[in-house]
């Protein structure tokens, strides 16, 4: 499945839970109860409202751990051990990157910065879907590691705004098949 | 105070006070549908339905964004004033001048974008405000600095005041609080939930303003004196540490409004508890920390922010899945609840800012960022818990205000029939936006390629029954708030 599906699905998922919650509180909420069953009714939630913490606490516990426990950016002050490595400086409103072809299963570094103000380095997938992104920024040089998994023109958009012509900062590279590899 | 009172005495506003209220109210109504006619117009703009240039078009847009954070933050701090003034003494001249700054800062921004061209965005990263390639000049971008000066200044005057008769009542912040509570002892069941709201804002708030105006003197400089340079990083790190605390902070000045009023409704006593407590020292903490999850795709940021920007994300849900949303939802279960516009406005409101923050937990998440960071994702959430979230915490205190002056004070046909319509229209406008971000759409594009459009289209329909509705809303308010504050009913009382 396709990440930003997965992702949608959960919070959809969550927007609905949160949903029902409410709508059956709602529906419950015209009716009277006396006291005693008010006051059982009052414990009940406390209860309730424990479990819901353990709950949730080990669902953030867990994604927390399966989501950092290689942690998704790579180092930045050390070599990242690319085959290919990449200047890619960001410019009021073009990219100037030192190579736009690659190669499929090949890991890349992409250094990536800006000669002017924040831009927003986004490789968008044949499919129109993004892969990966960092930000491009005066002073400093963000170091992206990415392998492309299947030829095709793969887009480069600015996701940081940054001025008149942001929408059209955009820059196509072109992934091909390794020479002599199988793919 | 009984938990049943529906229009309590101590609520009722002096000449003076009602006449400061009602120009915050409305001119933020106003604001309000000003700058929604906005947002759809770039809806619009970007469904290919009318034709906008992009100058034009991101001049919109920063008003828009600029002038939403601010408008909102004038109507949550007219709730905060309204509620707090009963149980400490606030002076009128503080909160009017937080006005008379909002509204001349909103006047000079208006100019800096409208006059000037200037189209940096409300975020003003550095250093774009003063690199705008020739199409806004440095005059412009100062002069939009410098209304946000206005405003913060503005808004540390009505902090300060409220600080002060704070500390006068309770002794310091920190009991204002609760926090000599949250290990032991019994807890004055008289301790307002307004003042441990109002004082949790006011030191998250009061932080994030001068952080803010740290980073503003310092680019007001750098416009003029271009070799007084900036570390781009450190400037990204102060505006968003103002920002996600300044409209964070309307979030928590506007929720006093439920805590107030659902009770009178439910007719159940919806007392402060140690959880409560300790839901809002830990948000207070959390609040002033989080800010790294708007700089996750700085990979250049040390990696230890990183992990507190997703960490603290997940941690600020709790509080308000298991305090907020919980203990409204617990509070009318089986209640025998009344349901008039203050109290559905307020129920809704919290279910809105329960359900928005979902995709926004999820966005917190580093993985996730790498491919939604800056995508219509991001509006997409923060439109929902703040359309259907604080926007209804808003109306419900000001349907509470019109209703207490009407005779007779219920409903009429059409809030009944405007409210979901409403609700429509913000689920329509919000979820096109989610779907967009799924798809990968970029936020803050002047011009739209022809696979986006059926999100634009839907957001758009979605915006105009928003519009229509507020401007149902905005009118009724407007004309019952005109009222003279003494012509309703005395203080009665439900349940």
């Amino acid at each position: 499945m396709v990440f930003q599906n997965e992702i949608w699905l959960i919070s959809i998922i969550g927007i609905g839970l949160v949903t029902l919650g409410f709508i059956y509180v709602i529906f419950q909420s015209g009716r009277s109860t006396d006291v005693a069953a008010s006051q059982q009714a009052y414990k009940t939630s406390n209860v309730l409202r424990r479990w819901l913490f353990l709950i949730l606490l080990l669902i953030f516990a867990g994604i927390s751990y399966a989501s950092l426990h290689t942690f998704p950016i790579p180092p930045q002050h050390m070599p990242l051990q690319a085959k290919q490595v990449v200047s890619v400086i960001g410019h009021q409103w073009y990219w100037e990157i030192s190579a736009t072809q690659f190669e499929v299963d090949t890991p890349i570094e992409f250094q990536v910065t800006s000669a002017d103000v924040n831009h927003g380095f986004a490789i968008y997938g044949p499919d129109g879907r993004i892969l990966i992104q960092t930000q491009a920024m005066p002073g400093y040089t963000n170091e992206l590691l990415y392998t492309f998994d299947e030829p095709g023109a793969y887009t480069v958009r600015c996701l940081e705004y940054c001025g008149l012509a942001h929408h059209a900062m955009s820059v196509v590279l072109n992934v091909v098949v390794a020479s002599g590899g199988h793919n | 105070m009984s938990a049943t009172t529906l229009y309590p005495e101590n609520e009722k506003l002096l000449h003076g006070e009602s006449a400061v209220f009602n120009l915050y109210i409305i001119s933020a109504l106003g604001l309000f549908l000003f700058l929604m006619l906005l947002g759809l117009t770039m809806r619009v703009a970007q469904s290919q339905w009318i034709d906008v240039s992009a100058p034009l078009f991101y001049q919109i847009l920063t008003m828009h964004g600029a002038g939403m954070v601010g408008t909102v933050g004038l109507a949550t701090t007219a709730i905060m004033w309204f509620f707090l003034k009963k149980y400490v003494r606030l002076h009128l001249w503080a909160f009017l001048t937080n006005y008379i700054l909002f509204m001349l800062g909103a006047l000079t921004i208006l100019t800096a974008v409208f006059i000037g061209g200037y189209a940096g965005m409300w975020t003003f990263l550095y250093p774009l405000p003063v690199h705008s390639v020739g199409v806004w000049s440095t005059n412009a971008a100062a002069f939009f600095m410098l209304g946000y000066l206005l405003i913060g200044v503005g808004m540390l005057v009505f902090y300060l005041d409220a600080a002060i008769a704070i500390m006068r009542v309770f002794g310091n912040l920190g009991r204002a609080l609760g926090l000599q509570w949250l290990f032991g002892g019994e807890i004055d069941q008289t301790h307002p939930k307004t003042v441990v709201a109002s004082t949790m804002v006011i030191i998250a708030n009061t932080l994030g303003i001068l952080a803010g105006a740290v980073v503003l003197v310092m680019s007001l400089i750098n416009a003029y004196y271009p070799s007084a340079t900036l570390d781009a990083l450190m400037a990204k790190n102060l505006i968003y540490w103002f920002g996600h605390m300044y409209i964070n902070a309307t979030i928590y000045m506007a929720v006093i409004a439920v805590y107030e009023l659902l009770p009178r409704y439910s007719g159940r006593p919806y007392p402060i508890s140690r959880v409560f407590l300790w839901a809002w020292a830990v948000s207070c903490v959390f609040v002033i920390i989080v800010f790294p999850h708007h700089l996750l795709m700085d990979y250049a940021e040390p990696r230890w922010m990183a992990v507190i920007g997703q960490i603290v994300s997940y941690g600020a849900g709790f509080p308000v899945f298991l305090v907020t949303a919980y203990g409204v939802l617990t509070n009318i279960y089986r209640s025998h609840m009344t349901w008039k516009m203050p109290s559905r406005l307020a129920v809704l409101s919290v279910y809105g800012w329960a359900a928005g923050i979902i995709p926004a937990i999820a966005d917190g998440t580093i993985r996730v960022n790498e491919v939604m960071h800056n995508t219509q994702w991001v509006p997409g959430h923060f439109h929902f818990y703040l359309v259907l979230g604080v926007l209804p915490m808003i109306l419900a205190l000001l349907y509470q205000v019109i209703q207490s002056r009407a005779q007779p004070a219920g409903d009429v046909v059409g809030d009944k029939l405007t409210f979901p319509v409403y609700i429509l229209g913000v689920l329509i406008f919000s979820m096109a936006f989610l779907s967009a971000g799924r798809a990968s759409v970029p936020r803050r594009y002047a011009v739209h390629i022809q696979e986006w459009l059926t999100y634009d289209k839907a957001g758009s329909i979605g915006a105009v029954l928003i519009v229509l509705a507020m401007l149902y809303f905005s009118v009724r308010i407007a004309l019952g708030l005109l009222r003279a504050p003494g012509s309703g009913r005395a203080a009665n009382t439900t349940g």
